[in-house]
């Protein structure tokens, strides 16, 4: 995965370093903007076993940042935003790779730096008693349930 | 030996009369008995479905979820045009002007239709509303759901955006939107049970082909439609899995 590019209005971004479980990294710059969750949507996407996008709707799309061409073919954690713990996303796998339901809370990185947060439910896609890949399904979360995750998000990563 | 067809009880009363000429066009040119049975309501389908009583059905989202995958049910076709969305409306007097608005203790009026009901209570989440902090009132149809609204016997209604552009345009009038979905990916759809799967190719073939005639598009017309488009069966199970993460 490609490092992010420095934010033309790079000011106010902050950079990190992102370590995923494969062993890879990714540099993304950070920025406190927060998009709102557009009313009435849902953000569908659709990923195979190693978790490389197969498909997304334009909600998806929209909320991301990027161009779907940019999203088809990269590995989900594109997404992934530094404040977000790892332990959350290793809880997801091993919860979805065991054929059950995942859902929580996510702080999405987009494209220019800023964030989104989402309620998310993924669920493997069972055919033929196999597991062929996963859906995910995010929508708008309440104020209230966001600081909640994020107080708990924080508390994970101090500690 | 008849098959029985049904249609998810969701579709406006108004084109009861037309669901009955299209059973008509069904059976002239499959040349096979079909008997439409239209039920009253949700319970009263899924006890059909659960005795065995359906043979092909025009499913909403959610009853194709159970048709598929647990009664061996498989997609023919699917209605072009809009997909499945619903409306969360309150009184043009109410003073809500958004959902997040909306407080603890909120009266609901919706009818028997879990597939709009699942969605609209997924709108309310943003408030922080759920089934233990609101007041749910079930109405027997989208008119009674809209005169709740309009009496103030409600803060909100839920209704297809189908019903809801059907209402009269007095009637709308007096109602504001708080929300629309826009969910995108989710359709009714067309599906045959095992006793017609081997008559799966026939029933492609005329329902594709069903907008060539002008009797066919008059049909597809009255029925909210321009035509048929082909599905595959991983597109239905693309769309279950979605319909999976709202249900649970």
């Amino acid at each position: 995965m490609l490092d992010m590019p420095p934010p033309s209005n790079a000011g106010g971004a902050i950079e990190h370093r992102l370590d995923y479980a494969d062993g890879s990294s990714r540099r993304v710059f950070v920025t406190h903007v927060e998009t709102p969750y557009p009313q009435g949507r849902l953000i569908v996407s659709r990923t195979d076993t190693r978790g490389i996008i197969t498909q997304c709707n334009q909600s998806f799309v929209d909320m991301s940042g990027y161009e779907r061409s940019e999203l088809i073919g990269q590995p989900h954690c594109l997404l992934r935003h530094p404040d977000m713990p790892a332990a959350a996303f290793r809880d997801l796998w091993e919860t979805v790779q065991a054929g059950r339901q995942w859902h929580g809370y996510v702080k999405n990185l987009r494209k220019d730096g800023g964030h989104y947060w989402v309620f998310a439910t993924v669920v493997p896609n069972v055919r033929d008693e196999r597991i062929v890949g996963y859906t995910s399904v995010r929508r708008e979360p309440s104020r209230e349930k966001v600081a909640q995750a994020e107080a708990t998000y924080r508390e994970w990563i101090r500690s | 030996m008849s098959f029985n067809f049904t249609v998810s009880p969701s579709f406006p009363a108004e084109r009861i009369s037309d669901w009955y000429i299209f059973n008509t066009w069904l059976q002239r040119s499959l040349s096979i008995p079909i008997h439409l049975e239209l039920h009253d309501g949700f319970d009263a389908q899924r006890a059909a479905i659960e005795a065995g009583q359906v043979d092909l059905i025009h499913a909403n989202p959610f009853d194709a979820s159970l048709l598929v995958r647990e009664k061996g049910f498989r997609a023919i076709a699917q209605p072009d045009g809009a997909p499945d969305e619903m409306v969360v409306v309150t009184a043009l007097s109410h003073p809500a002007q958004a959902i997040g608005d909306l407080q603890p203790g909120t009266r609901i009026a919706c009818a028997n239709d879990p597939c709009v009901n699942t969605i609209g209570r997924i709108l309310l989440e943003p408030a922080n509303l759920n089934a233990d902090n609101t007041l749910e009132q079930q109405r027997s149809t989208y008119i009674q759901v809209a005169k709740d609204v309009l009496r103030g016997q409600v803060d909100v209604g839920f209704m297809p955006v189908g019903a809801y552009r059907g209402l009269s345009s007095i009637v709308r009038r007096e109602l504001k939107v708080l929300v629309t979905s826009d969910i995108q990916v989710i359709h009714h759809v067309f599906l045959i049970g095992r006793d017609l799967h081997s008559r799966a190719d026939d029933f492609v073939r005329i329902l594709l082909s069903m907008h060539e005639t002008e009797k066919g598009q008059d049909l597809l017309s009255a029925l909210g439609a321009t035509r048929w488009q082909p599905i595959q069966q991983e597109d239905v199970e693309f769309m279950i899995d979605i319909i999976s993460t709202l249900t649970q």
